[in-house]
């Protein structure tokens, strides 16, 4: 018999269950997408069109680069300034180049980055399939045998995954940009110096890192916004419905997934 | 055409039964389609009608009974058959559903280049040839939205056309067009299934088109067939829900 102070918890164990629900009907989804996929390239046949998942990268990729450096850049910069004062005090300055060069290619930069691709990105993917479904697109997509999944989530999804670790490079490179910049400026840091201290700071086990966050996030993203996207009812409203969960759905999912990341990662090195 | 010993149900639903969130649309329905005859099933809003050309094409699923295209279960098929009996089926949509990002021209390639082994030229000419038969080949380069109505219905048509199909499903080919344009698509259906022979099944409640281009009718009344029999018979039924429905009067048991 649990004691009455417990009661609370009980609550927990429903949303607990809920989200393994929707973590099983996102695996659900990967699972259906790639054997759809596999199906049709079983047959002989062009699993994806070349041309369409060109437009989502160009979409994904290259569309995200400026919101992506000038949002890094900032945050870089903003970052070196304040422990750059801070630091000051012991007269350390000199340890902002290593402090920001590995708070980006560990953390943040994979974070920021996701959360932003997760806005920009998985909102555009959502409203899109969403307003396909709602005007019976997707089902006539379905209903000529062509195969949703294969011909509008695949491609989303290989442009996602595979731009995310190119997009948070370049989002590493403006912040440590913006930060060398403002070291150079306020505390007089010469930009070889930093350069050199930033790289000599690295670890491969921390790039390495990144990118693995990175590949995850973007897939977390793509399959949250599709699952979203396909799953819209109910006309105009229900989109902007499933635009908005989509993002916030994402965004906490990335978060989540980046604590438990770094979780393993501490354990399992140390 | 539904006596002819010679011809062969392209589709058999068997005491088709579907409930969806725990109400029961369909109460066991039965129904044949025969080969080269236009059907057209009637039923108030909401009766299940469009649900059960969904059940044809096994997007939905049904709860028990059975559904055969050309003497084969839709449930028991794997993602393969189920595919490959979809390309031969033509759905003709309501809102027509084309791919709001791809023009005209786009929209009929489609199934071709993913579903056939065809050269460009082949589909080029296969999309002129349905344009034209529908009388939309001054549109192939246009996209949906600079379409009215009538004309993206007819580009929908073409669509289904394509992968010449041996069953075409309209659902409401006629909802919401002016009188001009129901009689041109009407007879569009009628000139369809005379010249390539196709089986079509046509859901709608504009009895005015119904009688125009059906060779058979059933009417869905309370999740099961109430009637299915000839145009003539369907004017001349005493039964009270079918004269009520084909009439549009307002007293009768439908409603009350």
């Amino acid at each position: 018999m649990l004691p009455a102070s417990a009661a609370p918890d009980a609550n927990l164990f429903p949303m607990f269950r809920l989200k393994l629900a929707y973590i099983s009907s996102l695996t659900w989804l990967l699972i259906e997408t790639i054997q759809e996929t596999a199906d049709h390239a079983w047959r002989g046949r062009v699993p994806i069109r070349i041309g369409s998942l060109f437009a989502q990268a160009d979409r994904v990729g290259a569309g995200s680069v400026p919101l992506v450096s000038l949002v890094s850049f900032f945050v870089g910069l903003t970052i070196a300034l304040l422990t750059g004062y801070q630091l000051r005090t012991f007269g350390q300055e000199q340890l902002v180049p290593p402090l920001v060069a590995i708070a980006f290619t560990r953390e943040l930069g994979p974070l920021m980055t996701g959360i932003m691709i997760a806005a920009r990105v998985g909102a555009a993917f959502t409203a899109e399939l969403g307003t396909m479904t709602v005007s019976e697109e997707v089902e006539a997509i379905e209903a000529m045998g062509i195969g949703p999944l294969r011909f509008l989530v695949t491609p989303r999804l290989l442009a996602v995954v595979a731009l995310m670790p190119s997009l948070v490079i370049v989002g590493n490179m403006a912040a440590i940009g913006g930060a060398a910049l403002i070291s150079k400026v306020v505390f007089s840091i010469s930009y070889r110096f930093f350069m050199e201290s930033a790289a000599e700071s690295l670890l491969m086990r921390d790039i390495v890192a990144g990118v693995l966050k990175s590949l995850l996030f973007g897939l977390i993203i793509g399959l949250v916004a599709c699952f979203k996207g396909l799953g819209v009812r109910g006309g105009a409203a229900g989109v902007g419905e499933a635009t908005t969960s989509s993002v916030v759905t994402a965004i906490a999912t990335v978060i989540g997934f980046d604590t438990v990341f770094n979780i393993v990662l501490v354990s399992w090195t140390a | 055409m539904s006596n002819d010993p010679s011809s062969r149900p392209v589709l058999e639903l068997d005491q088709v039964r579907l409930a969806f969130e725990g109400e029961e649309v369909l109460r066991g329905v039965c129904l044949r389609a025969m080969q080269g005859e236009r059907l057209v099933i009637l039923g108030r809003s909401g009766s299940g009608k469009s649900t059960l050309l969904r059940l044809i094409l096994g997007i939905v699923k049904l709860v028990s009974g059975s559904v055969k295209f050309e003497g084969a279960e839709v449930s028991q098929m794997g993602r393969g058959r189920l595919n490959q009996m979809r390309s031969r089926i033509g759905m003709v949509y309501q809102y027509s559903a084309l791919i709001s990002s791809l023009n005209v021209r786009d929209n009929l390639a489609l199934p071709l280049e993913e579903l056939t082994d065809k050269s460009t030229r082949e589909i080029e000419a296969i999309v002129d040839e349905k344009l034209a038969l529908v009388g939309m080949a001054d549109a192939k380069n246009k996209m949906p939205a600079e379409l009215s109505g009538g004309m993206r219905k007819r580009v929908g048509f073409a669509r289904a056309l394509v992968l010449d199909p041996a069953l075409i499903l309209y659902d409401e080919p006629t909802a919401g067009l002016d009188p001009v344009i129901s009689a041109v698509i009407d007879e569009l259906i009628i000139t369809l299934s005379e010249k390539i022979e196709v089986t079509s099944i046509i859901v709608t409640h504009e009895m005015s088109s119904a009688f125009k281009v059906a060779t058979r009718m059933a009417m869905l009344y309370e999740g099961r067939i109430i009637l299915d029999d000839t145009p003539g018979h369907f004017r001349e039924s005493t039964d009270p829900v079918v004269a009520q429905f084909i009439h549009g009067e307002v007293d009768g048991p439908i409603l009350r």
